[in-house]
This record gives structure tokens, sequence and C-alpha cells, in this order.
């Protein structure tokens, strides 16, 4: 027999597994199935076509690239806003959310807008090196960069918080010098912090679409995006061809996000 | 209000957190479960409120089986550990909540609740905190709130776990005491959980002492402290030291041990002492040394003394002039012996 | 002469003003710069072009479509969200971790997937497309795929800002409420809501300027009528396409303002909670 101590669990389960099974599980089932009804051989064919190959690699590619180049840049924003006293702080705080909060399409025009050959870093990006970013690869990375920031800093920021400074003063009192204190002590405690960080900006990056279009040029084979193919094939109306990218999507990135975890899991245990 | 439990099995998973426990607490009477953490006396003491289900036995409050009715409907006052005040409510709403929640056939008027939180604001002595939050209040203030919101429902029962655990030792002795004279005037059947076996001795009529989900031994303070059940019971109630010691004709010899032999009503065979620090008697001889000394005023002393690799609590005895450092020997002068098992 | 006392876990001042100088800059190139970018081409031609573009017939119907979409959908999360949270968080079940993954899946998951699995069940070619055909119902294309499409890109906000804080609260006083006599609803409405409101606010915060600014999902879904099935963000990508940048930006910049004042509010309401 069992005696729930707090009355009222029927009626949230049934409401919380009704909106679940209704907007998340079949949904997602619709799409585990549909690629099928082409036939294994039809899928292969359909995943093994060139532009699919290529828009899959841009994708997964441009989006590990954004991921690993906001490490850093985090790093350093989670460092400042939580270690740093300086004015402006605080809005700067409020800022590291903007991305979460601004729609893609508008970041997407805007970003455009900056970067394009007449933007305002356009413009001197291309006289100085005679760098061309909006409209090719180069711009989806700085898109996705924008997309990928929040996650890291805001995943390494209560870490860093949490850790105090306990740990840096006894390095300091054992003969450590700070670079040696933060790169022995802090950077190995946020290091699943980051791993983590990096696997959210990841996996949003990936998936980008309304920031990524207008700055990528969308040229076949060269800067078309893998969602970007799934609006084209539909617009086709191949369905299932559609579905076979976006389960492929889905399937790599979640084996992406598992072999994180795997490798979180590895840090945490040689820090424990 | 009687409660009758018989045969109360909890798992959580594979593990028994309740293994056919066994309980009967009188009318007006104050139980206490005893025991060390993860012992289940907690578990126990949620399974009367109703918060956490059985998977076999029978649990009786006045003769009412309790089983399939849920907490809400028992009636039963609860003292949580950390008091589960409402922290977005004042005192007085606190306290009223239990009223106000009542369908409104049985709900007393605005009037009489303001009357009945007054009242009982006056029976805990915080009169003046009735519009106060929680966060704004001292921890054995937190504690009368909790007790008189517990109260406010004129329960039959009353439930208390760990009540007086997150305050200071110096508060905690008055309080103790407070609480079990309130009790006693309310004439309210209460049970007690705690880890305290100070607490537990002080307060209780009856005290249940409970090991791995089991009750161990049920009974009054100076019947646990002089016959223990169990070796358990004799190791934790008293903070008694464990002595290996071998039994022959009646008399337990300690050897290689610098003990005085004792007199133990037990089979012959090897066997294992329990004594209390102030049953145990250090005398200027051989065989120990004072390691530590503790004047206790008087000539009197707490002594902790090594012997043959054991470290023990010990009294000096009376006239005897012990320094840290000197060598001597141990006489028990009570104890209680059981044989080894197996 | 002695110099300043510095804590040993403190960067020399140096190297604190060349960090703090970096996150400036960085926040001003990668985030401060694309909104002022909006602001500026919103504003370019001046006021009356920006008001202009906004009065535009097309645009107020994007703007009541987009807030016809929220309306709906808001709720819905909202409640679908504190079920979830209230019986992870209050009760023991088994597959509970598994509900805890499905809830939060939907942000994992790619928005333009999010639009495309609604057209696999109701689209043309779709498993329920024929038997709606025949009835006439048009869900894809119309409000209700706008609707589903944005319901599942916005599905864990509510959820996921209210969970930690009602696990973090633990079942005490939910427990205490029972022994006390209060039913299920008293105990959610008395005991529970109160404190989690800030929270929760926050959430429907972040939910909804979600759902008024996402492009990929229902871009998928709504085909692209202007004037019948076009949300705001939907609106800024054809106006672009059509070069009418002063609209274009002039809608972008609505967006934005509704991100900033989000950002604001949630950044007040989290004050608030730490507070409270």
């Amino acid at each position: 027999m069992t005696v729930r101590a707090i009355p009222g669990f029927g009626l949230s389960i049934g409401i919380a597994l009704l909106w679940v099974s209704l907007i998340v599980l079949v949904p997602l089932l619709a799409l585990a199935v549909k690629p099928w009804e082409m036939g294994l051989a039809g899928v292969l064919r359909s995943l093994s076509e060139e532009r699919v190959l290529a828009s899959l690699a841009l994708s997964f590619g441009t989006a590990a690239l954004a991921g690993l180049a906001s490490l850093p840049v985090g790093l350093l924003l989670a460092y400042a806003i939580v270690r740093l006293r300086f004015p402006g702080r605080r809005i700067l705080d409020g800022m590291v959310d903007l991305p979460f909060a601004l729609p893609t399409a508008v970041a997407g025009i805007a970003l455009t807008a900056l970067f394009a050959p007449n933007g305002w870093l356009g413009a001197p990006l291309a006289a100085a090196f005679g760098w061309k970013i909006a409209f090719t690869p180069a711009g989806i990375v700085v898109a996705l960069v924008f997309v990928a920031l929040p996650f890291i800093v805001r995943t390494v920021e209560p870490v860093l918080r949490d850790l105090g400074r306990d740990a840096e003063e006894a390095a300091a009192t054992l003969g450590a010098t700070r670079p040696q204190a933060l790169a022995r002590v802090v950077l190995p405690a946020l290091a699943p912090a980051l791993v983590s960080g990096f696997g959210l900006g990841f996996a949003r990056a990936v998936g980008e679409y309304g920031s990524v279009i207008f700055i990528a040029g969308n040229m076949p084979m060269v800067s078309e995006i893998a969602p970007l193919l799934i609006v084209i094939r539909l617009e086709q109306f191949d369905y299932a061809g559609a579905a076979a990218v976006g389960l492929a999507m889905l399937v790599l990135s979640f084996a992406v996000l598992l072999a994180l975890s795997v490798l979180q899991r590895l840090l945490r245990r040689g820090r424990a | 209000m009687t409660v009758e439990a018989s045969g109360i099995t909890r798992r959580f998973g594979d593990a028994a957190a309740l293994d056919g426990v066994d309980l009967t607490v009188r009318e007006g009477e104050l139980v206490a479960l005893l025991g060390p953490s993860g012992s289940g006396k907690t578990t126990l003491l949620r399974v009367i409120a109703g918060l956490e289900g059985m998977d076999a036995g029978t649990l009786r409050i006045a003769g009412q089986d309790m089983a399939g009715v849920p907490a809400r409907e028992r009636g039963i006052g609860v003292v949580f550990q950390h008091y589960a005040l409402f922290r977005h409510m004042k005192v007085a709403d606190n306290i009223a909540f239990g009223l106000d929640v009542r369908p409104r056939a049985t709900r007393p008027d605005r009037a009489e609740m303001t009357r009945r939180v007054a009242a009982l604001l006056a029976l805990v002595q915080i009169p003046d905190l009735a519009r106060r939050y929680p966060d704004q209040l001292s921890g054995g203030q937190r504690q009368r709130v909790a007790l008189a919101r517990a109260l406010a429902i004129e329960p039959r029962l009353l439930l208390l776990d760990e009540p007086f655990g997150a305050l200071d030792a110096l508060v905690r002795r008055d309080v103790r005491r407070w609480v079990r004279g309130l009790q006693e005037r309310l004439a309210i059947t209460t049970i007690l959980v705690t880890h305290d076996q100070e607490e537990a001795m002080e307060m209780a009529d009856r005290v249940a002492v409970m090991e791995r989900g089991r009750i161990v031994q049920f009974d009054t303070p100076s019947a646990l402290l002089d016959q223990p059940a169990t070796p358990f019971v004799a190791g934790f109630i008293g903070d008694a030291a464990r002595l290996p010691c071998r039994v022959e004709g009646g008399i337990a010899r300690f050897d290689p041990l610098p003990v005085a032999p004792l007199p133990a009503a037990v089979p012959d065979g090897p066997a294992t002492a329990f004594l209390r620090p102030s049953e145990l008697l250090a005398e200027p001889g051989s065989g120990a040394t004072v390691r530590l000394l503790r004047p206790q005023g008087g000539g009197d002393a707490h002594l902790v003394v090594e012997a043959g690799g054991l470290v023990l609590d010990a009294r000096a005895a009376p006239g005897s002039t012990l320094a840290r450092g000197d060598a001597c020997h141990l006489v028990p002068r009570g104890g209680r012996v059981f044989p080894t098992a197996g | 002469m002695s110099a300043p006392f510095r804590s040993a876990a403190e960067d020399a001042p140096w190297a604190r003003a060349l960090l703090a100088l970096a996150a400036i800059t960085i926040g001003v190139v990668i985030l401060a710069l694309p909104l002022a970018a909006v602001f500026t081409e919103a504003l370019r031609r001046g006021w009356g072009v920006l008001w202009a573009a906004l009065a535009e017939e097309d645009t107020l119907a994007a703007i009541r479509l987009t807030l016809i979409v929220a309306a709906i959908t808001v709720p819905i999360n909202t409640i679908g969200g504190l079920a979830a949270c209230w019986a992870i968080a209050k009760h023991d079940f088994p597959g509970k971790r598994l509900l805890v993954v499905l809830v939060e899946l939907p942000f994992s998951v790619s928005p333009v997937i999010s639009g495309l699995v609604f057209v696999l069940i109701f689209g043309a070619q779709g498993w329920l497309g024929p038997w709606l055909q025949a009835r006439d119902v048009q869900i894809i294309f119309a409000l209700p795929g706008l609707v589903l499409a944005t319901i599942f890109v916005t599905f864990p906000f509510v959820a996921r800002t209210v969970l930690p804080l009602m696990q973090e609260q633990g079942r005490e006083e939910e427990e205490a409420a029972a022994t006390l006599g209060a039913s299920g609803w008293q105990i959610f409405r008395r005991v529970t809501l109160p404190n989690i409101r800030w929270a929760l606010l926050s959430g429907i915060l972040l939910c909804n300027a979600r759902a008024m600014g996402e492009f990929g999902a229902v871009s998928v879904v709504s085909g692209h009528v202007r004037g019948m099935t076009n949300t705001m963000p939907l609106h800024v990508e054809i106006l672009y396409n059509e070069y009418q940048f002063a609209g274009a930006f002039a809608v972008a910049a609505l967006l934005a303002l509704l991100g900033l004042v989000t950002l604001a509010a949630k950044t007040l309401l989290e004050r608030r909670g730490r507070h409270a």
C-alpha cells in the first residue's frame, strides 16, 4: 500500500504526463519513425548525398568551433563577473543573458549588419586584414559564438562563486604563485563546468537556425547548415528526407552530449 | 489516546528502514524513540504521522485502524526537525493554518480564530510575536511556534522529531523541561524522536531503543540502565566501554588487562563486559597508565587511562592521588556482562 | 613605506585592470554592438519612418498573431510545467528521472526539428494529413501549427526555472500542511505557490519572450502567408529579404525591446527572490 504524504499527486502527474506525451513524446516518435518509410537503403542513400554530408559537417564543425572559441571568452567573462569589481560589472552581468532573450532572427540581422562588408565591424576587418566574415562559414561561427557564450558563462559562474577563495589562499600559503594557483587549483575545479557549458552551448549551436541563415550566405556545399537543408527538403515535400536529416542531427548531437557527460564524469572522478 | 503498532515494516529498495516494529504507547504517556542515525526512528514517526507508507504491519490509533487514512485526516500534531514553518506567513498565520484550511462547516470564524491563536501564543509564552515572520525569530522561538501550530488542531497525539536538535546546548535543557511540563499539563500522548540519550532519559516515561529498524528494548529509563536487554543497549546507554573478558564460575576475568575481576551471572566462556566511566575506578598499581586527567572538584577526577592498547574512561578512586603519567590498575564497581555470541 | 595589503587570492592590480578591460571589450563587441546595430538601423531614417513601418497593416497583423500565439502557449506551458514540477519535487514515483529528461528535451532539439515533427504529423503528407484534409481542418500553415511548434520550443522554460527552487525547498512545509489537515490544492495554493512566486514569474516571462521571438520552429509550420500566418520574427525575415530594411529593423527593434524588458524584469525578480 502506498501512502502519499502530500496529497494531489494523481492530478499533477496526470497533467504532466498528458502534456509531455502530446507535445514531446508523440512528435519525436513521429521523427524517429518517418525516415524508415524509405527503408534502410533509402535512408542511407538520402543521408549520403554530398549536400547532406556537407551540411552536417558544416553544422557540427562550426558548432564545435564556436563552442571551443566561447570557452576562454566565457571563462574570462565569468571570472570578471564573479571576482572583479569594476564600473559596469552589473550591466555586463545582465548583458550576458542577452543572447538568451534576443529573438534569433533579430540577432541574425543584427550580426549580418555588423559584419557585412560595409558594416561597423565588417568594413574595418576587410580593410585591415582582407577578412570576409558575413556570407561565409566564418559568419556562421560568429553567430554561433553569440548563441553559445551565455551557456558557458552561466554554467561556470555558480561553480566559481561556490569555489570561494580558501583553496587559492591555501595554495598561496604553500608557496604557489598566482598563475600556479589559477592553473592548478581554480581551472581544474572549473573543468567539469566548462565541459558541461560547452555541451549546452554546442547542443544549442548545432540546431541554431534564426541567427545563422541571415549571415551564412546559404551556398549549398559551402555555407548551407543542416537545419536549412531540412527546411529545403520540406519545401520540396520530401518529408522522409527531411526527417532523415533531422533524426541524424538528433542522434549525432546526443552522441556528442553522451561523450561529453562521460568526459565530465572522468574529470569529476579525477578530482574526488 | 493510545498507539498500537504491530509488525510495521518499511523498505527503501532492498534496505528495511523498519523491520517488524511493535510498539504500544499508553494514554498520556511520553515515549522516546532513541537510537543512532539510520536506526529507523524518524521513519517510524513518519509512518505514524501518515507521511510514510508501510509495506507490512498494522497501526491503530485510539483503537482505529490507520490503513488508508491520509496524514491530513489523522489529526496528529507534528513538530518537524527543522520546524517546517511556512516562511511566507506571519507567526499568527502559521498557527491559524490548520484551522483555516478546514471546510467551511467546521472552520471557526475570524474572531474565534484570533482568540485561539492568542491563547496558543500565550500557552507557548511568546504572546508578542504574532506579527513576526519565521526568519525574524530565534531558534527557540521558532520551536515554540511549531509547537503552537501543531497544538492548534487539538491533536489526539503529538509527534516530535528531534525537536531540540536545532537549539544550542544552553537553551536546549530549559526548553525540553518546559516542553515536558506542558505535555504533562495538557496530558497529551506524545512520541519523541531523539538521538540524544540524556534527552530521552530525562523526558520520557518509557524509551524505545532502536537499532537497524527494530526496537531492541522498550522500557523505563532506569530499567534500561540497570537491565539492558542486549549488548547494543548496554553499550549505547551510558557510554559504556566494551571490554573482552572470560567468565569462569560466575566471575568475569579480564586478564591480561589490569582490571580486577567482576561477578557475572552468565555461563562460563568468552564474554563482553560493559562498564560506564563511573563504574570503573583507577587505583595506584601497575599495568595501566593515566594519560589525561580532568578534575571534577572535591578531590574527584575523571581520568583517561590506557591499558593494554585500549583507551578507557575511568574515575579516580576516592582518596587516591593519581597524576598524569602515573601507573595504575582498574577496579570495576559494577557492569553488565554478556556472553559473546558464537 | 608599506605596500597596501593584498589578499593571497587576489590578482595584481595591473592584472585585474587588464582582465576587466578585456571583459568590458568583449561585452561591448559581442553583446552590446549587435543590439546597438538594431536600434541604429531602425532609427536610421528617423522616428517617422519607424512609426510608419510599425503601423503598416501586415506588421500590425504580425504583432496581433504573435500576441495570440503567446497568449495560448504561455498558460499551457505554465500549467503543464507547474504540474510536472509539483509531481517531481514533492512526490516519489518510478520513472521520475525520465520525466525530468523529457521535460528538458526540447531545449536540445533544433527549432527547425521542433517545427518539422508537427509537419510530419499534421502536414499534407503527414500521418494525419489526409484525414485532416478530408475534413478541411488546417493545422500546418495555420494558427494551430504555430501554437504547437511554439509550445514545443518553449516547453521547458517554466519547469526549468521553478523545479530547482522547488526541490531545494524540500517537502517539510508541505508535509506540515498535510498533518494540519490541508488538501492538495490548499497546500499548493497556500504553501508551495507563495514560496516559488518570483521564480514562477521569471519562468513565465522567459517562456513568453521565447514564444514571441521564436523563429525557426514557426518558420517551418507557418507557410509565410503575409497578414495571415506571419509572426513578428517571420515578418522581419520577409521584409529583410525584400530589402525593406527600415521595416525589418523596426520590427526587429520592437522584438529586441521585448527581450531587453524581459531581461531587466528577470534580473529584478532574481534579486527579489534572493532577498525574499
